[in-house]
């Protein structure tokens, strides 16, 4: 029953979410600079009365709740509009580009979280200074790097785009990482068991991470959100037709449909992955920060 | 303070000062061009040579560092200011306004934060004056980037509205206003302070990265972003390796922040 209630709100939420975010989608589209202007309305040639039998045509006259009401069931149905820039359907801009960033972002994070572990797993295990050192100077370089740069970087180095979602993301998952596994570490059983002897690796491996894994993975889903932001500077300078380098190219030429759409897309795979995150550390156990 | 720390905050005062007396050091103005010397190496007269159009790139280093070390204060200053007054709110009132703000805080994490920012940057005019630029990158940065202070503040001033001592003010017949300024505000202003600190590398990291992109500080007006959109050249950049100074500064500056800030206990 408990995992029911669970279920539902964590629905509801997305359902809501969904909503709000149509809502805002639709009122950027509809107030949009240009919306509802054809071009055959500039060409001197038409007459007022055809230019207004056009406006008539194109039902701009049916009022705000109209255009909502026509606008959602539209989103319901799948239709997310179309480019004003690219002339084409949004929802194919979208299934072309999503698999692209999400290749790169999943990659990216594998590499991140991998690099972030070992290290903050060394220098926990280890306790010794150079791997605590090593772990803290290269994150701090690496957090005060801009993203643009970094994939200024690999454009350079030629590395596929994974490579600088991973080095932008790892900073800041080693922080936190680290952070969490410091505080399972400094539990008084960490101590029992360091005093009976157990080695750093085992401690670490059988004692910390089991309970540090509830948090950790409140954690993926954060960095999923970490990785998307990350990707927008990264596939416009790296030239990788993802959802970032749409995004951009909307902002540019001002395309509000597209970069609504875009949004309120990232937003809903964002909440879907922290949710699934939360109920997947609740399945193991422990609540998620 | 460690004496790494020490180092970090006299790193940071010279580069502040450095900001402050920019009018006295600037050789010529950041816009000026010599044409007769594009591309130009260091020399006596220009320090760190000229760019692509001929300015004089230390004049343009100075005034950035000043544009970007005093927009991104300004924003992180607003974004306090909005986050304290939302979180102080949701704390002290509870019920279904702090609901209702926790979990419009929650949603706007959910979303990239770049993604946002580009949002609200399209609903914008693209080619604005170049300190409208200022002003739109400051307004949004502001406005757009309090959700993570929002939820440490309301947490610190829900402990504060829960503890025995409010209790007590409040029995003794204490009004709203001066629960809020003598008991309430003392407590929790400390983490403001610790909140804007925070923000500051945060907003100018951001700044840089739609400056790089095109969306932040527009040309002439220099901003470290803008003075590293040419870093994709990697074979001029190769042969005036001096033209990394604004990213060393800003490494500089970002990485001296974290330092000086106080360490804090890092969860999501």
């Amino acid at each position: 029953m408990q995992w029911f209630r669970i279920l539902l709100r964590h629905l509801l939420m997305l359902v809501s979410l969904g909503l709000a975010g149509a809502f805002v989608s639709a009122t950027l589209v509809r107030f949009a600079p240009g919306y509802g202007v054809e071009e055959r309305e500039l060409d001197p040639r038409w007459s007022a009365q055809s230019v207004e039998a056009l406006r008539q045509q194109q039902a701009l006259d049916g009022g705000l709740a109209a255009f909502y009401w026509h606008y959602l069931s539209g989103l319901a149905s799948g239709d997310l509009g179309e480019s004003e820039s690219l002339k084409r359907p949004v929802r194919e801009l979208l299934r072309r580009r999503l698999p692209v960033t999400g290749n790169s972002v999943v990659r990216g994070l594998g590499v991140a979280w991998m690099a972030a572990a070992l290290l903050a797993s060394l220098g926990l295990a280890s306790r010794g200074w150079f791997y605590e050192a090593s772990g803290t100077a290269i994150s701090s370089l690496l957090l005060s790097l801009p993203s643009a740069v970094v994939a200024m970087l690999v454009v350079h180095l030629r590395t596929p785009v994974f490579w600088a979602i991973a080095v932008v993301v790892f900073p800041r998952l080693y922080r936190y990482v680290r952070s969490l596994l410091l505080q399972s570490y400094n539990q008084p059983y960490v101590l029992a068991a360091r005093a009976r002897g157990l080695r750093g690796g085992a401690i670490v491996w059988r004692h910390v991470l089991p309970v540090a894994a509830s948090p950790l993975l409140a954690l993926l889903g954060v960095s999923f959100a970490i990785a998307f932001g990350a990707a927008i500077p990264i596939e416009a300078l790296c030239d990788s037709p993802g959802l970032g380098q749409l995004a951009w190219q909307a902002a540019l030429s001002r395309d509000l449909p597209l970069i609504a759409n875009v949004t309120l897309v990232v937003c809903l795979v964002m909440l879907a992955a922290n949710s699934l995150a939360e109920l997947v550390g609740r399945a193991l156990g422990g609540n998620t920060p | 303070m460690s004496p790494l720390q020490k180092t970090a905050a006299a790193i940071l005062s010279v580069v502040i000062a450095l900001m402050v007396l920019v009018a006295i050091f600037v050789p010529v103005p950041y816009a000026r061009q010599f044409r007769d010397v594009p591309n130009a190496g260091p020399s006596t007269s220009h320090p760190l040579g000229t760019d692509a159009l001929g300015r004089d790139s230390l004049s343009r280093l100075l005034y950035g560092t000043r544009v970007s070390l005093l927009l991104a204060p300004a924003a992180a200053l607003l974004a306090t200011v909005i986050a304290a007054v939302l979180g102080t709110a949701a704390g002290l009132l509870g019920g279904w306004f702090e609901r209702i703000v926790l979990a419009v805080t929650d949603l706007s994490l959910a979303l990239p934060w770049l993604f946002l920012l580009l949002t609200v940057r399209a609903l914008l005019p693209l080619d604005v004056a170049p300190m409208l630029s200022v002003l739109i990158a400051f307004l949004m940065m502001g406005l757009l980037g309090w959700q993570a202070s929002v939820r440490v503040i309301c947490a610190a001033v829900r402990d504060v509205r829960e503890s025995d001592f409010l209790l007590l003010a409040r029995c003794s017949g204490c009004k709203p206003a001066r629960l809020l300024l003598r008991h309430v505000g003392p407590n929790v202003r400390p983490l403001f302070y610790a909140q804007f600190l925070i923000s500051i590398p945060l907003f100018i990291l951001t700044e840089a990265n739609l400056s790089i992109l095109g969306l932040g500080v527009m040309e002439p007006m220099p901003s470290w972003g803008n003075l590293m959109r040419g870093f994709e050249d990697f074979s001029a950049l190769a042969a005036n390796p001096w033209r990394l100074a604004p990213l060393l500064l800003l490494v500089i500056v970002v990485t001296c922040f974290q330092l000086v800030l106080p360490s804090q206990e890092v969860t999501p």
